[in-house]
């Protein structure tokens, strides 16, 4: 066979062979994404509102001026602060939304992290484990979602002292469930794939098999629900925070701002409004992100950005 | 020019895809007669299948586009009718069976109430297509037709499927049936009963049949005529005798050629020492025996050939063996030790010395690996076989070793056709320098003349390096060729074993005869008289 079969493979070769990407092809993928780029901007601005926003904003932010309790928005009468507006105490909106974005991404950040972690983790040792193991695994998240997430935030109240660490504590433990359903769901799928009994066979241990080999194929799916539950996350904190744990005023989340601003709703919209918008934009833009990660990090869906995102025609 | 029932003219269709405008066929000419066989012969990605989908309107249009072309059936443009008019036709007067029956049969509802159904779409009344329902099953020789109209697809066997496929197809007594790899999935026993019963079913009703196949043997069973498509185009035409003894394009002669069971058999080493001896080897699910006291041999650097039918046990005793599943009794020795009873960490010294090469390469690469990192895999795993800063040079050595270029080590598995993948998987195989590879159906996914060539890496590298190999496969052609032993297998029990040569030429178990009858050959003559073996085999 020799030369005559090196031509037959260059012959039926498949098109737009390229190698393994490096970092900056990684960014000129998320160029090629209009949408993750503008989302990737955001994040960005949102996160360093959260580093930099209390310290530059802080005294603004807490300071009351009664005579602009409610003031409406896009008026620079009061001072470009209160472009978005004034609070029920007259406190300028827009240094709020700024200084209270630590708050919401260290808890929203905090509680989604750890319920990924702990419900990926506990979901590849339940999907890729004896029965056993898996039983014990799955009744105790059965446990976990049939236990109303108030009542466990009550008893959390009534034995520990009410403080953020707390709040992220409950919040995670109520979603575990969420990413540990899902991982054990397509862990039991992929775990019966070809490529995982070839590693089986060549003496890949367990470790191996389960983080080099499954983790990657369900990453995706995961990334996709933890950006999804960013949203849920920071309004049930609000929820939470209502109940006496974790934030108290004068702290201050989006979340608590929306649901404070809730009864004024008919006479000044914007008190809801704009800490809403803030929430809706996070998300969607992290959600736009995963959906990019999910392709720029799968190699047979790579060619999708490489091409530019042009359409063919 | 005469009229024919159907005829396909100049027809070219492209599809739009992320890789550019793929030319799918291009001028393609062909016609049907009533009572006629015409097989359409091509290896994957030829465009065998594409002119027949145009035919029954499945082409998505976009990404599809017929850009040139008429299809004319009893008169009528097909192109140019409306899809009301050909909604009419299809199913009615032009039926399809499919490649896969299980996918094609939807496994919420009654085999009976989806053959009726067909016959109740084109405005039959309900009594009338259950009663003709009924009368297909018994037609297609179900076993009990009554109770099995009742079933589910899922209760059937892939031969009854395929029989009730067909039963489907047949509701409306069409003028044209068109057969997509009816047989591609099905043993080589139940392939010959399918082929069979197309044969009859056409006798009986006169309908013209289309048989899009990649097997020679089928074309020299079934068809009357015969299209060889290669790249979208049509190479040549002609009766399959006239296709086997002078054909014409070079195309042809290399399908011909590639075609196995011509070579030399081999001769196995009577001297060799057993590196593999499996004793009263057994596995069982409940009550129910998937291997049953299994015993042989497997000397050094020779090839052990399994063959037998889908259920035999051939793919539970590579598992066994390779403790992917525990076994339920007896022993598997590997130069002596028994490896049923090691420890996993035992079990992982010895899983350097054997490995395995699976079916489907698209499934036993990791779609997210690279080519050098599914390869270097194996040197992580095992430290020591290879040292660091020499992996990337071993990759490019063993990619040339299996004849694909250094620069394929960092594409991806999708990046290659089914063949370049298997190359990969073999690759990977030899990464450790194993001892013994177990090729489960490693071939069987692959087109002729790929296999060809996957069979002739095979025994270079078995020559070269001296590797044992474990050659589990359902097609005996292939076997001939390159094995030294063969062991034959039937409901997890050996049923023979012996040198080929023996088992080709002198088969003495019944099981082995008919197994061998039922096999195609590419030779019309040949398969006339097999037919006729088989034939006084069956009566």
């Amino acid at each position: 066979m020799g030369q005559n079969d090196m031509s037959d493979t260059t012959a039926t070769e498949a098109p737009a062979a390229k190698p393994a990407p490096s970092k900056s092809s990684l960014l000129s993928m998320l160029f090629a994404d209009q949408f993750a780029t503008v989302a990737a901007c955001f994040v960005i601005l949102v996160i360093l509102c959260a580093i930099f926003g209390p310290l530059l904003l802080g005294e603004a932010a807490s300071d009351q001026n009664l005579r602009a309790r409610n003031a409406p928005p896009f008026t620079l009468d009061r001072g470009w602060l209160y472009i978005l507006g004034g609070d029920a105490l007259g406190r300028p909106l827009l240094p709020r939304i700024v200084v209270a974005a630590q708050n919401t991404i260290m808890i929203a950040a905090g509680a989604v992290a750890g319920s990924f972690i702990i419900g990926a983790v506990l979901g590849l040792t339940a999907g890729y484990s004896r029965k056993l193991v898996s039983e014990v695994i799955m009744r105790l998240a059965d446990v976990i979602m049939s236990f109303p997430s108030l009542l466990l935030a009550v008893i959390v109240l009534y034995v520990l002292e009410p403080s953020v660490l707390n709040l992220v504590l409950v919040l995670a433990i109520t979603r575990i469930p969420i990413y540990l359903r899902t991982t054990r769901a397509e862990v039991l799928e992929v775990r019966e794939r070809m490529f995982v009994q070839a590693a089986q066979v060549m003496g890949a241990s367990t470790f191996r098999i389960v983080f080099r080999h499954i983790l990657p194929v369900i990453l995706p799916t995961l990334l996709t629900i933890a950006t999804l539950d960013f949203a849920f996350v920071m309004l049930a904190e609000s929820a939470l925070s209502f109940l006496g744990i974790g934030i108290q005023p004068p702290e201050i989340t989006w979340g608590l701002m929306v649901s404070q601003g809730r009864q004024y709703l008919t006479s000044a919209w914007w008190l809801a409004f704009w800490p809403g918008l803030a929430i809706i934009l996070t998300t969607m833009s992290l959600n736009l992100l995963s959906g990019w990660m999910r392709v720029a990090l799968d190699p047979t869906q790579r060619w999708r950005l490489e091409t530019g995102g042009k359409k063919n025609g | 020019m005469a009229e024919h029932l159907l005829e396909v003219r100049n027809l070219s269709v492209r599809f739009h895809t992320a890789q550019g405008v793929v030319n799918a066929v291009n001028d393609v000419s062909w016609h049907l007669d009533p009572g006629e066989t015409l097989a359409i012969l091509g290896e994957s990605g030829s465009g065998k299948s594409v002119s027949s989908s145009a035919i029954m309107n499945l082409i998505d249009c976009p990404p599809g586009e017929i850009t040139e072309g008429e299809i004319f059936f009893d008169g009528m443009d097909l192109l140019k009718a409306s899809d009301e008019e050909r909604r009419a036709l299809n199913g009615k007067r032009i039926a399809m069976i499919f490649q896969d029956p299980l996918s094609h049969l939807n496994p919420v509802y009654t085999v009976g109430w989806q053959i009726a159904e067909t016959i109740t779409a084109h405005g039959r009344p309900d009594q009338m297509a259950k009663d003709r329902a009924l009368e297909l099953v018994r037609r297609v020789g179900i076993p009990n037709p009554e109770q099995a109209m009742k079933k589910y697809p899922h209760q059937f066997s892939g031969g009854q499927r395929q029989r009730l496929m067909i039963a489907m197809a047949l509701g409306l007594k069409p003028d044209i049936l068109i057969a997509d790899e009816p047989t591609t999935a099905l043993d080589v026993t139940v392939q010959a009963e399918i082929l069979t019963l197309l044969e009859e079913l056409q006798e009986e009703t006169g309908m013209g049949l289309v048989l899009i196949t990649h097997d020679l043997g089928v074309v020299a069973e079934a068809a009357d005529r015969a299209v060889v498509m290669e790249g979208g185009r049509i190479v040549e035409t002609g009766t399959p005798h006239d296709l086997y003894h002078n054909a014409q394009h070079p195309y042809t002669r290399k399908l011909l050629a590639a075609a196995p069971g011509k070579g030399e058999m081999r001769q196995p080493d009577a001297q060799a020492q057993p590196i593999l001896s499996c004793r009263n080897l057994s596995k069982t699910y409940g009550a129910f025996h998937a291997l049953d006291r299994v015993n042989f041999d497997l000397m050094k650097a020779e090839t052990l050939a399994i063959v037998g039918e889908s259920g035999s046990g051939k793919s539970t005793t590579a598992r066994l063996i390779l403790r992917l599943e525990e076994a339920s009794g007896g022993e598997a020795l590997w130069h002596g030790e028994d490896l049923l009873k090691k420890s996993p960490r035992e079990m992982g010294k010895v899983r350097r010395q054997i490995q395995m090469v699976f079916q489907d390469p698209t499934q036993s690469l990791n779609p997210r690996m690279s080519v050098f990192e599914i390869i270097s895999e194996a040197w992580v795993i095992h430290p020591g076989v290879v040292e660091k800063r020499r992996w990337r040079g071993r990759v490019e050595q063993l990619l040339g070793q299996v004849g694909l270029l250094p620069e394929h080590a960092n594409r991806y598995p999708h990046q290659f056709s089914g063949g370049q993948r298997q190359r990969i998987a073999i690759a990977r195989a030899l990464a450790l320098e194993p001892e013994l590879i177990i090729c489960d159906e490693a071939v069987s996914a692959l087109d002729v003349s790929i296999q060809a060539q996957v069979i002739e890496l095979l025994g270079r590298l078995r020559d070269e390096l001296g590797i044992a190999f474990m050659f589990i496969a359902h097609d005996l052609p292939v076997v001939r060729d390159f094995a030294d032993r063969v062991l034959v297998m039937k409901q997890g029990e050996i049923v023979e074993q012996g040198p080929v040569r023996q088992i080709f030429e002198d088969p003495r178990e019944p099981y082995t005869q008919r197994l061998l009858a039922a096999g195609l050959d590419p030779d019309p003559e040949v398969q006339r008289q097999r037919r006729e073996a088989r034939l006084k085999l069956s009566a």
